[in-house]
């Protein structure tokens, strides 16, 4: 008897911690709110077949306990009734599939108009690229790291002279411009992640993984990376700062491109990006 | 119709093959040392399992020390902190779960329960146990080397894993833990083939496939889906081995070290994960199928019941092992593969769904209308019940690949897996234990330390992993060594943190006792009878308790399946299933 009023405590105090604890995810930030939603029906959808079980369990526990002179009823097979079950379990089923599937092909297909940054990573720090005025990222790979070179920009590659460097963990993004980040590490595997934008992805050694999303507030957001790269992985932090357009034209215009930046490695003058 | 066994079946068929007693060993270390007898392989490979899994359990504890208490203790270095987590999945994950229910329970009740007199290959079976025992001590050997064990994580990925920004990377931590399971998995091939042998080729006259015991279907199944998988991981570790060792590069990338190029290039790390997940997605149902089976027969024995739906049951079984190798990719859906196969996996994920969900409803109907006796193993399957309908749901949000990618790679993976394939068949194993123990011991075990043993660890262990889902939801990354207190918490985790920590330390502590139960009821517990369930199946109804070597006098003959509780007219609650009454009045007992 204790066993039902203890199985009908925890559907109770399940329900009851999830509606009324302060733990909820973090309030949104890009144009992911699809996501949310998926989430929201398999929580109510899950949530009513745990509390089905649990309670029909409870209820037979009490209903048919053992008792003197009880006995149980013999009955092998009820073909009629699993039927059922099975059907109505795989509409339950195709109910979370079929949206969570129209999402994800809205999550891989980045829209046209979606500008490109690609977010850097490596044991345990994160760095940024962004296209110069050319509008194309040049190659990279970590053959070509170096001082001069942190991000491994393929020196013999033109389209790669103005690409602009983002180092020290902050990049601005604008709000309201689609964003496609492709990721690359150049040692172990990392993972892009912004709580408030639910997208994440892992960055993987050897190829350049993507994900795109739309911000749609202004306000800086902390990056993690969420997947394990040694020691100091939970130290492995930076910023996106979401801006207005103007305000991320002018940080913009402060930021070196690959040329620049390598001649301030060599100790010659920096080139101001105004005189051109 | 089931195969109950009808008025016609009575009539026997052939014996095929002739029975032999396995020969009897004479010496002291025959008997107890190098055993070739299964129920002896099977106390052995559980007591080193259990052993083993203690150490893993004190790695939990420091483990949640480290997250409920950050900065107190000042030996849990963050090297430290990846070590213990390491440590704890991989030795959960294969030393114990794996080890326990194929080579423990897998070892002690196929030969009773298909009625064989032993496993087909028993000196490949003493084998089998001796091999994994070296594993583990190779395991335990990476604690003492310099830089320590592995600190890679279980999934032990590459680059990381090999190099030296992870604990063990740079020195022998990897090394052994790549040859331990290299070890582990030759030992297992051993055994299993014996497993699968056995129940194909060695049952008893009568004993058909459609009238074994569904905790012998999901061993079989397991074993089978076992010997298909592991290989994936054995060519994994070798060539990571290679990798780390020879300077071969079939994970490795061309990649900058802190610096330094490395003369690796070419390589996949992807490669690996698919290679890991097409053994570790099965591994999960392979730490799971037994567990399924076994769970049914304790419901149904202790509920007086037949199963409900037994060829539902043992069919959901077979398409449950068979999709588990198709579904691996859903634990890398933002590894960075081809987006597109995100499609094909979250449909095969949440296929698997319905065999699984039959399953569950299955048990609950095998309660409805019985006459349910609250013993101790019944106690612990409800609590599996509880606790792997509560984990099995979670799955529907991380199979769903959109609804993973806000939730992959945070504690509301580690809530989840933990509730489904950590506690869910824990409890199973616990059961399974208080069920069993009198057959092997002749003795009961002491029922007033089973209860607290059950309360404390059913709802200790709900209290750790169901808030730690919402750590997850709030955005907490797992293998995290401390969070701090980053602007997207919309509560502090501090307290829930504390809370879940000491609530582990409780559900640990507990533990100790039932280990005290077990060598306290061996001399004072209470004499069980060979029976004392009154359970059908032919494990209780050898002529001995606990069986002998050889378990039989004469082999046992079948005349029904294994659930044949409380048929109508029937003198008792229970026909066995080597019990040939017939329901027209004509006792044709023999």
């Amino acid at each position: 008897m204790l066993i039902a009023i203890v199985l009908v405590l925890i559907v109770a105090g399940s329900v009851a911690f999830h509606l009324l604890s302060p733990w909820w995810w973090t309030p949104i930030a890009s144009n992911w709110d699809y996501i949310d939603d998926t989430l929201v029906i398999t929580f109510w959808i899950t949530g009513a077949v745990f509390a089905a079980v649990i309670l029909f369990m409870a209820y037979c526990v009490v209903k048919y306990r053992h008792r003197p002179g009880h006995r149980a009823e013999f009955d092998p097979e009820n073909k009629k009734l699993e039927w059922w079950l099975t059907g109505v379990t795989a509409v339950g089923v195709a109910a979370m599939l079929v949206p969570g599937l129209f999402v994800w092909h809205q999550f891989v297909t980045v829209p046209e108009e979606a500008t490109e940054l690609e977010v850097f990573g490596q044991q345990w720090s994160w760095a940024y690229r962004l296209p110069g005025e050319d509008g194309v990222l040049g190659t990279a790979d970590a053959e070509w790291v170096g001082g001069e070179n942190p991000l491994g920009i393929n020196p013999h590659d033109r389209f790669g002279k103005d690409d602009i460097i983002v180092e020290g963990g902050e990049v601005y993004l604008p709000v309201d411009q689609p964003v496609k980040l492709l990721l690359r590490s150049i040692d172990v595997l990392h993972n892009f992640y912004v709580p408030e934008f639910r997208a994440k992805m892992d960055m993987v050694p050897g190829m350049v993984t993507y994900i795109w999303f739309t911000p749609t507030r202004t306000g800086a957001f902390e990056v993690l990376c969420a997947e394990y790269c040694g020691t100091a992985h939970p130290f492995m932090r930076g910023y996106v700062t979401v801006v207005e357009q103007e305000e991320y034209q002018e940080w913009l215009q402060e930021q070196l491109t690959f040329e620049e930046y390598a001649g301030n490695a060599r100790g010659s003058a920096p080139v101001q990006l105004a005189e051109k | 119709m089931v195969d109950r066994g009808s008025d016609e079946q009575m009539q026997l068929p052939p014996r095929e093959v002739a029975d032999v007693m396995p020969p009897h060993a004479h010496s002291w270390i025959g008997k107890y040392v190098f055993s070739q007898d299964a129920k002896y392989i099977a106390i052995q490979y559980s007591g080193t399992a259990i052993v083993i899994g203690l150490v893993a359990l004190v790695m939990s504890w420091l483990m949640r020390l480290q997250l409920g208490f950050p900065g107190t203790f000042d030996f849990i270095t963050p090297e430290a902190y990846y070590q213990f987590v390491t440590m704890h999945g991989m030795i959960m994950v294969i030393y114990l779960l794996t080890a326990i229910f194929l080579g423990g329970f897998g070892n002690y009740l196929i030969p009773l329960m298909v009625g064989a007199r032993d496993m087909v290959f028993p000196f490949v079976n003493m084998l089998s146990y001796w091999i994994y025992l070296l594993a583990v001590l190779v395991l335990v050997a990476s604690f003492f080397v310099p830089g320590g064990p592995t600190g890679a994580g279980w999934t032990l990925y590459p680059p990381q894993a090999i190099l030296s920004g992870t604990p063990g990377g740079a020195q022998s931590g990897i090394i052994l833990m790549l040859l331990s399971l290299i070890l582990f998995i030759i030992g297992f091939t051993m055994g299993g083939l014996n497993y699968a042998v056995t129940v194909l080729q060695a049952r008893t006259r009568g004993m058909t496939m459609m009238r074994l015991p569904l905790t012998v279907w999901g061993i079989f199944t397991a074993t089978v889906m076992a010997l298909l998988a592991f290989p994936a991981l054995f060519v994994a570790c070798v060539m990571m081995l290679f990798d780390r060792l020879l300077g071969t590069s079939f994970f490795m990338p061309s990649l900058v070290e802190l610096g330094e190029k490395l003369s690796y290039g070419g390589g996949s790390p992807i490669a690996f994960q698919h290679l890991f997940w097409f053994f570790g997605h099965p591994e999960v149902y392979i730490v799971a199928l037994p567990a399924f089976g076994i769970v049914s027969d304790l419901i149904a024995v202790h509920a007086r019941k037949n199963v409900f739906g037994y060829r539902m049951m043992v069919w959901a079984i077979v398409i449950i092992g068979a999709l588990s190798f198709i579904v691996w990719a859903h634990h890398m859906y933002v590894s960075g593969m081809h987006p597109w196969f995100g499609f094909f996996f979250a449909t095969t994920t949440l296929i698997i769904a319905i065999p699984t969900a039959i399953k569950v409803y299955n048990w609950v109907l095998t309660l409805w209308k019985g006459d349910i006796h609250l013993t101790i193993p019944m106690l612990f399957a409800l609590g599996f019940i509880v606790t792997f309908v509560n984990g099995g749901l979670t799955g529907l949000f991380l199979g769903n690949v959109v609804v993973d990618v806000p939730l992959s790679d945070t504690m509301f993976v580690v809530a989840h897996f933990h509730m489904v394939m950590g506690v869910a068949p824990i409890m199973v194993i616990f059961g399974a234990i208080y069920h069993w123990y009198p057959k092997m011991t002749g003795r009961m075990l002491n029922e007033a330390m089973g209860h607290i043993h059950f309360w404390v660890t059913f709802i200790g262990a709900y209290a750790v992993f169901f808030p730690m889902h919402y750590v997850g939801l709030v955005g907490v990354p797992r293998r995290y060594f401390e969070i701090g207190e980053p602007d997207f918490l919309t509560a502090p985790v501090d307290g829930l943190n504390a809370f879940i920590s000491s609530a582990a330390l409780i559900v640990g502590a507990v533990q100790v006792l039932f280990l005290f139960n077990i060598f306290w009821s061996l001399r004072h517990g209470r004499a069980s009878g060979g029976n004392p369930w009154r359970a059908t199946s032919l494990e209780w109804q050898t002529p001995e308790t606990p069986p002998r070597h050889g378990n039989w006098d004469e082999l046992p003959n079948v005349y029904r399946w294994a659930y044949d509780y409380s048929v109508p007219g029937a003198p008792e609650d229970y026909i066995a299933q080597n019990d040939a009454w017939v329901s027209n009045g004509e006792d044709r007992r023999l």
